[in-house]
């Protein structure tokens, strides 16, 4: 029989590019995204607070940032990546005590988190919509 | 280390077609990586065609039909065809399973076939498992024990026998391990999913008294923590066993041991 000793001019087999993409993958990649997101919008958040603490000056130009269309959409990802990541922390925190891994509850807790996120992110923004007078 | 693409002396390229589908009959198109290390070329898919009339219902059917009629380079591991030896590990229709107990009626349309993601490939659908191989040895997989050994077996109560339910049926075939997306990137620290579900079973069982060595071996960032419960092993295992679940306890259990 040859030798089945590591060859360095051996191909590697491919992976990502032929890998059936499922819902439990998706939901890893938009947790780590969402988690990523979440530190360019803590400084957003920090920005903010700073802009409150030097003064009504700076606080109305970085409040009006935020009034932009263009803010309102950061806004709403940030608001959108907040809930999602922390609807995933808790699916996490279920598999974590060892439960929740039959693959139809998985399934569950993956369409669920999909769809709390989604369906929270819209009752807080229409809480606060209607609270601020609309758009 | 995270790449997206692959190396250069693995890109696919577009292969031959064999033979063409005809008019009578069942016919199924079978896209088939090939690399022969002898020629010096890329790796290439290849087209089959197959009357699926007058073919086994199971994918490992139809790649020994093609090898015996059509064409007898192509190369596959393959034993005991009833997924119990675990040798026909591979990429069929874009998850890892097994060839004979991969049925084609469970496919759509074209059957795409690939060696197991992420490996260095020997020829065609054989890879290089060594690196695995080794891995399953780290762990010692084996009954350690310190008391003298008693006059006939290790005893072991019902209860307790009951817990290796779900981790001694593994075949260690390695779909899990290369179905994960951690262990592509970091298969050189990362255990992946079968060694770890192989080390949680010596973990639990009763008979062993190596339990806390087991747990020190593993308590690194990386051999076990780098599990981020993707969970494309317990999708992809063929004997249907949950190593996600299996590395949940053993993360549990290196919590509940500093109690």
């Amino acid at each position: 029989m040859a030798q089945a000793g590591p060859q360095a001019d051996r191909p590697l087999s491919p992976h990502l590019q032929i890998y059936k993409p499922m819902l439990t993958t998706i939901m890893s990649i938009l947790h780590r995204l969402t988690g990523m997101a979440l530190y360019a919008g803590s400084l957003l958040v920090a920005w903010w607070l700073l802009a409150a603490a030097s003064g009504p000056q700076y606080y109305n130009f970085v409040s009006g940032l935020a009034d932009t269309i263009f803010g309102r959409i950061v806004l709403f990802a940030y608001t959108w990546a907040l809930i999602h990541h922390m609807l995933g922390g808790i699916r996490h925190f279920i598999w974590d005590t060892g439960s929740g891994f039959e693959l139809p509850t998985v399934e569950l807790m993956a369409r669920a988190t999909i769809i709390g996120s989604l369906g929270l992110t819209a009752l807080i923004w229409a809480v606060a919509l209607t609270m601020t007078g609309g758009l | 280390m995270v790449e997206l693409t692959l190396p250069r002396n693995s890109k696919v390229n577009e292969g031959k077609t064999w033979n063409d589908a005809k008019d009578k009959g069942t016919w199924r198109e079978f896209r088939v990586y090939r690399w022969n290390p002898d020629d010096k070329e890329n790796p290439q898919v290849d087209t089959y065609h197959l009357n699926l009339d007058e073919c086994g219902p199971m994918v490992l059917d139809a790649l020994i039909k093609i090898k015996n009629e059509i064409d007898s380079s192509l190369t596959f591991r393959r034993s005991c065809r009833e997924g119990i030896c675990g040798s026909c590990a591979m990429n069929i229709d874009g998850t890892n399973t097994l060839a004979c107990t991969q049925g084609m009626d469970e496919i759509k349309g074209t059957v795409k076939i690939y060696p197991l993601p992420h490996q260095p490939v020997i020829k065609d659908l054989v890879p290089d498992l060594t690196n695995f191989y080794a891995q399953h040895r780290s762990i010692e997989p084996w009954l350690q024990t310190e008391t003298a050994a008693p006059p006939k077996e290790w005893k072991q109560s019902r209860e307790d026998r009951e817990k290796l339910d779900g981790l001694y049926e593994c075949v260690m075939c390695a779909c899990c391990s290369t179905s994960c997306p951690s262990y592509w990137w970091n298969s050189d620290r990362y255990l992946g999913p079968a060694v770890l579900l192989q080390a949680y079973r010596w973990v639990v069982d009763s008979r062993d008294e190596a339990t806390g060595d087991r747990l020190d071996n593993l308590e690194d960032p990386f051999r076990l923590y780098r599990c981020h419960t993707i969970l494309n092993c317990t999708k992809a295992c063929p004997k249907g066993l949950n190593p996600a679940k299996a590395i949940a306890e053993l993360k549990k259990k290196m919590v509940e041991r500093r109690f």
